[in-house]
C-alpha cells in the first residue's frame, strides 16, 4: 500500500485520471445540451459504440485519424438526428426509445466489427502534444500539458458549453425550451427546431466520445467496449445539476476513482478485481441518490411538446 | 346510439392492438437494406432465419426454449411499464436469480425434489425482487431515475457473477482439470426441471411461464393492487388525488418486474443449462423489453411476441451459418423494432385525441 503514495504514482494517477475523463466529458456535455432543451437521450452508449467503431475503422483503413474522428462525429450526428426524429417529431416515450437506440448501436457496432475485422486489432492513436512553455513546468507539465488533442478538446468544451448555455441568446432559447416550451413557443421560438439542434449536437459529441476511446485512449475496438460509460455520462448530467462545470466535477471524480482502481491493479494491491470494476457503477447509484436536486432539473425534461396543450 | 360507439371502441382497440405489427414490415425493409450493405442476399438470409426458427421439430422446441425467459422477463417488464416505471434491470435480475437458485440447489443437494424444486424457484424469484427493490426504493424515496439505476445494477450483478463463478462458486472439477472455465458445478438431479419432449431442451418452465402470463393478466385487470399499478402508470397525478400512494406502487412495479426476471434466471438454470455459467442472461433482459412492447404491454399479447422473438434468436444462429451474417444482426433489428413500436404510438394517441374532440 505504501507504494501508492510515491510521487510518480500520484502523478500517474492524475495523468490517467485526466485522460479517462475525456469520453465522459464529451458524452455528458452533449447530453447536457439535449437535456437542457427538455429531451433526454438514453441512447448515448449506443452512439458511443458506433462512434468508437467508425472512428477506429475509418482511421485504420485510411491511416488518417482525423478522418476517423470526422466519421465518428458524422455517425453520431446521424444517430442523434434519428433520436430527434423519434422523440421530437414522433413524440415517442423518451426512456424506451433511448433504450431502442442503445440496442441498435450495440447490435450494429458488433455486427460491423465481426463482419469487417478478423479480431481485435490495435491502432496507433492520437499522440500527446506538449504545450510550449507550460509543458516544461517540472512535474505539472508532464501531467497537465502533455496530452493528445482530444483530451485538450474535452476540457476546452466545458467553458465553451458553459458560455453557450448561459451567455448567448441561443443558450437562453435552449433553456427556455427545456423549462417552459409553451411559453417559449408563444415568444416565437421554434421549440422543435431547438430540440433537433441540441439532440443532434448531443449525438455528435457522443460519437466523438466513442472515438476518444477507440483512437485516443485505448486504441482498439472491442464489442461493447464502453460497458455502460454512456449511461454513467447521463448520470453525470444529473450529478452536475445540468451545468457543464458540475459535469466537469463529476467526470473528474469518476475518472480519478477509475484511475486509482487501475493503478491498484498495476501495483498488485490485493483486492478482488471484480469488485474494483464494480466501483464506478455502485458510485453512480450513490451519486444519483445524493444529487437529487429537483429544482435544477429542466421542468419539461422527458415531455414531448404539443402545441396548444396546457 | 350505444351500439355504434361500442363497435367503434372495439375497432379502436383492435387498431391499437395491431399497431405494433406495423413495425415488422418497416424493420424487415431496413433489415434487408443492412443485409444488402453487408453483401448478403436478403431473400436467402430471411429464408435461413425462418428455417432456423421453425424448420424442424428440434428448432421449434428451441424457439420455445428461448421464448420462455423472454415471456417471463416480458411479464415483469409489462407490470413495470404499466406502472409507469421503466425497468432496464432484467439482465442483472436474471443473473442474481440464477446465482441464488444455483447456490441453494448446490448446498441442499440431499433435499428431495418436491422441496428443492419449488424452493429454488422461489429463492430465484425473491433475489430478483431484491435486486429490483434497490432501484425501486431509491425511486420511491429519493426520486432516483430508475432507468439509470437499473442499468448500474446490471453491471454490478455481472461483476458479482464473474467473481463468484471464478472464485467461491467455481465447479471443483474445473479446478481439478486445470481448465478453470467460469461455471458452477452441475445442479443435483432433483433440482432439474423435467423435460417435456425427449431429445430436446424443452422443459416444464415453459408451462410455468404460460401459467404466469395468465396470472399476471388476472393480477393487472382483476385485482385492486393491479388496478392501482395501472392507474399510477396511466396518470400519476389523478392516482394521487384518488388517494393512491404513487411512489409505493411505482416501487412495487419495479420489484415485481425484478421478481419475474429472477424467476426467469432460476428457470434458465434449472431447465436448460443445469448449472450457472457466464453469459446465462443472454441479453434476455433487453429482448424481453422488445417482446413486452411488441405484445402491447399485455400479458397475453406477450405470449405470441415471445415466441416470435424466441424464433428470431434461434434463427439468428442459422443466419450466421447460411450467409455469414453475424447474429448481432438480430440485436440490431430488435433495437430498430423498439424504436418503431414506440414511435408508432403517436398515431394511437392522435386518434384518441380526435375522438375526444369530436365526442
Amino acid at each position: 500500500m505504501s507504494d501508492l503514495f510515491t510521487v510518480p504514482v500520484i502523478l500517474g494517477i492524475i495523468y490517467s485520471g485526466l485522460r479517462l475523463a475525456t469520453p465522459y466529458l464529451y458524452a455528458a456535455i452533449g447530453e447536457a445540451f439535449a437535456q437542457n432543451s427538455g429531451v433526454y437521450n438514453l441512447g448515448v452508449d449506443g452512439i458511443m459504440l458506433m462512434g468508437a467503431f467508425s472512428g477506429f475503422f475509418v482511421g485504420m483503413r485510411t491511416g488518417n485519424l482525423w478522418l476517423g474522428l470526422l466519421a465518428a462525429a458524422g455517425v453520431g450526428m446521424l444517430m442523434g438526428l434519428l433520436m430527434a426524429l423519434v422523440s421530437v417529431t414522433l413524440k415517442a416515450e423518451q426512456g424506451i426509445s433511448g433504450i431502442g437506440l442503445y440496442m441498435f448501436g450495440l447490435g450494429l457496432s458488433s455486427l460491423l466489427f465481426k463482419k469487417t475485422m478478423s479480431g481485435v486489432e490495435s491502432i496507433s492513436g492520437f499522440q500527446p502534444v506538449r504545450i510550449p512553455l507550460l509543458g516544461n513546468i517540472p512535474y505539472l507539465g508532464d501531467v497537465l500539458f502533455n496530452h493528445n488533442l482530444l483530451v485538450y478538446g474535452a476540457f476546452l468544451l466545458v467553458p465553451l458549453a458553459s458560455f453557450v448555455l448561459y451567455r448567448t441568446p441561443f443558450g437562453l432559447m435552449i433553456r427556455a425550451v427545456g423549462q417552459n416550451p409553451q411559453a417559449a413557443d408563444t415568444l416565437g421560438i421554434n421549440v422543435d427546431l431547438i430540440r433537433y439542434i441540441t439532440v443532434t449536437l448531443g449525438g455528435t459529441l457522443a460519437g466523438i466520445a466513442g472515438a476518444s476511446l477507440s483512437i485516443s485512449l485505448i486504441n482498439l475496438f472491442q464489442e461493447n467496449m464502453t460497458s455502460g460509460m454512456g449511461f454513467i455520462a447521463i448520470a453525470l448530467v444529473y450529478f452536475g445539476s445540468w451545468r457543464p462545470l458540475g459535469i466537469l466535477g463529476g467526470a473528474l471524480l469518476f475518472s480519478f476513482v477509475n484511475a486509482l482502481q487501475l493503478w491498484l491493479q498495476v501495483l498488485g494491491v490485493n483486492f478482488p478485481y471484480d469488485f474494483a470494476v464494480m466501483l464506478p457503477y455502485a458510485m453512480t447509484i450513490l451519486a444519483l441518490a445524493i444529487s437529487v436536486r429537483r429544482a435544477a432539473m429542466p421542468d419539461a425534461l422527458g415531455k414531448p411538446f404539443e402545441r396548444g396543450e396546457f | 346510439m350505444p351500439q355504434r360507439s361500442e363497435i367503434k371502441r372495439t375497432l379502436n382497440q383492435v387498431f391499437e392492438a395491431i399497431l405494433p405489427l406495423l413495425a415488422v414490415p418497416v424493420a424487415l425493409v431496413i433489415g434487408a437494406l443492412i443485409l444488402l450493405l453487408l453483401r448478403a442476399n436478403p431473400g436467402v438470409a430471411f429464408a435461413a432465419l425462418v428455417q432456423g426458427a421453425v424448420g424442424s421439430t428440434f428448432s421449434v422446441t428451441q424457439t420455445l426454449v428461448k421464448a420462455t425467459p423472454l415471456l417471463l422477463v416480458g411479464l415483469g417488464i409489462t407490470i413495470a411499464f404499466r406502472g409507469g416505471v421503466i425497468n432496464i434491470g432484467g439482465e442483472g435480475q436474471i443473473i442474481v436469480g440464477a446465482l441464488s437458485a444455483t447456490a441453494l440447489a448446490l448446498s441442499l443437494n440431499q433435499a428431495p425434489g418436491w422441496l428443492l424444486l419449488p424452493l429454488c424457484l422461489i429463492v430465484g424469484t425473491l433475489s430478483g425482487a431484491v435486486w429490483g427493490a434497490v432501484p425501486g426504493v431509491l425511486k420511491a424515496r429519493l426520486g432516483v431515475n430508475e432507468i439509470l439505476s437499473t442499468i448500474m445494477m446490471n453491471a454490478i450483478a455481472l461483476q458479482l457473477s464473474n467473481y463468484l463463478l471464478r472464485g467461491p462458486m467455481i465447479d471443483p472439477a474445473e479446478i481439478e482439470a486445470g481448465t478453470r472455465i467460469a461455471q458452477s458445478a452441475l445442479l443435483p438431479r432433483q433440482a432439474w426441471l423435467p423435460r417435456l419432449v425427449p431429445q430436446t431442451l424443452l422443459h416444464a418452465g415453459s408451462i410455468l411461464a404460460l401459467v404466469m402470463a395468465i396470472l399476471v393478466y388476472i393480477f393487472l385487470w382483476r385485482t385492486t393492487i393491479g388496478y392501482r399499478i395501472r392507474a399510477v402508470g396511466l396518470n400519476p397525478r389523478a392516482a394521487r388525488y384518488a388517494g393512491i400512494p404513487v411512489p409505493i406502487y411505482q416501487a412495487l412495479a419495479i420489484i415485481l418486474g425484478g421478481a419475474f426476471a429472477g424467476l426467469a434466471g432460476a428457470v434458465e438454470v434449472m431447465g436448460v443449462q443445469r448449472r450457472m455459467l457466464e453469459g446465462l442472461s443472454g441479453g434476455y433482459g433487453f429482448s424481453g423489453i422488445v417482446a413486452a412492447l411488441f405484445g402491447n404491454l399485455h400479458p397475453l399479447g406477450t405470449i405470441p411476441a415471445s415466441v416470435l422473438f424466441g424464433g428470431l434468436l434461434v434463427g439468428a444462429d442459422k443466419l450466421q451459418r447460411a450467409v455469414q451474417v453475424p447474429s448481432a444482426f438480430v440485436d440490431t433489428l430488435m433495437g430498430l423494432i423498439v424504436l418503431f413500436v414506440v414511435s408508432s404510438r403517436i398515431w394511437a394517441v392522435r386518434r384518441a385525441r380526435r375522438r375526444e374532440t369530436y365526442e
